[in-house]
């Protein structure tokens, strides 16, 4: 072994090692992989927000790509989130349902009155058993599902404009090319 | 009456004690032990350095509800993980599992032990060699010399 490289294996050894800890520092730990990504969206079947006697299920999801979106009124990166859900549903780029998570009824109904409404049904999910199922461990999160019923992707914390312009059409466009 | 008062004072003081945990009943199949041992072991995704057991969050309390309802149904430790495993992905456990994405978690520091191990023999072997090494008869003549010079004069003479 020639002499320089003796002398540049610790250096290279070194900066394999700080490369890797740098990488470590922009993960954020709060963002938890899902393991339900590439598998059948849990089933459910739960009263809709703004009908007891109509249920919304995931058998819903099927034949079109759609967006779930787990969100209370609680929730105060919610309320952040709604203008861009809003935007979003006038665009009319994707269906988006709604899945009110550990909510009350009469406050969840109160809020779609007053800041409007983004979804085209929202599932009552009053003790979260659902949420659990979803793998939901802080709202708002989004899920995209393809025309099979499959999630696809999921965002953790609240959309932005800039997010659902990098992140979620361009996948949305790609999973509506898909064959149903 | 003061007293009464203080004595009621003290008793709020443990109402933090309850905080977190709920109230199961443990004389049927659900044995507390094994309840509490498993709900140590699985991790809080609020807050994620505490355990199911410790956090206060929501959805903990949620989940804690749901570990001792599967218990109830005579579920397995391992069944009860696996449910939460398959919904919030290793992530909940403490103890990750051994896998090739973990490999480097698991056995890093063994190869770093044996990276070491081997640097540190090549060191003392090449330390070794280096003692064996013969001076020149020159040398070894001025190291002699250099050597009887210094005796003489600790001797004093």
């Amino acid at each position: 072994m020639p002499r320089f490289v003796r002398y540049l294996l610790p250096l290279a050894l070194f900066l394999a090692m700080a490369a890797l800890l740098y990488r470590g520092l922009s993960i954020d730990p709060h963002l938890v992989p899902s393991p339900l990504i590439g598998k059948p969206a849990p089933a459910f079947s739960l009263q809709r927000l703004e009908d007891p006697a109509v249920t919304l299920s995931n058998a819903d999801f099927k034949g079109q790509v759609s967006l779930l979106n787990v969100w209370a009124t609680w929730c105060v990166s919610c309320r952040a989130e709604h203008a861009v859900l809003m935007q979003l549903a006038q665009s009319g780029a994707v269906p988006i349902y709604g899945l009110n998570y550990k909510d009350e009824r009469p406050a969840a109904k109160r809020w779609l009155q007053q800041f409007g409404d983004p979804y085209r049904a929202n599932a009552f999910d009053a003790d979260g058993r659902v949420g659990i199922d979803w793998g939901v461990y802080g709202t708002p999160e989004t899920f995209v599902i393809d025309k099979r019923g499959v999630i696809r992707h999921k965002y953790t914390g609240p959309l932005t404009h800039d997010i659902v312009r990098r992140e979620i059409l361009p996948l949305v466009q790609q999973l509506k090319a898909e064959q149903g | 009456m003061p007293r009464l008062f203080l004595a009621g004072c003290l008793c709020l003081q443990l109402l933090p004690a309850l905080a977190g945990t709920e109230m199961f009943d443990f004389s049927g199949k659900v044995g507390e032990q094994r309840y509490m041992a498993l709900i140590g072991q699985l991790r809080c995704l609020v807050c994620q350095n505490q355990s199911l057991a410790d956090s206060d969050a929501e959805l903990a309390h949620d989940l804690r509800v749901e570990v001792y309802e599967h218990m109830q149904q005579g579920q397995s430790d391992q069944q009860v993980i696996d449910f939460l495993v398959a919904r919030y992905g290793d992530f909940v456990l403490y103890k990750p599992p051994v896998k090739p994405s973990t490999y480097l978690l698991w056995y890093g520091p063994f190869v770093l032990l044996v990276l070491g191990l081997i640097v540190l023999l090549i060191n003392i072997r090449r330390r070794g060699r280096q003692a064996q090494e013969h001076f020149s008869a020159d040398e070894q003549a001025r190291i002699d010399a250099l050597l009887t010079d210094k005796n003489r004069q600790e001797n004093g003479s």
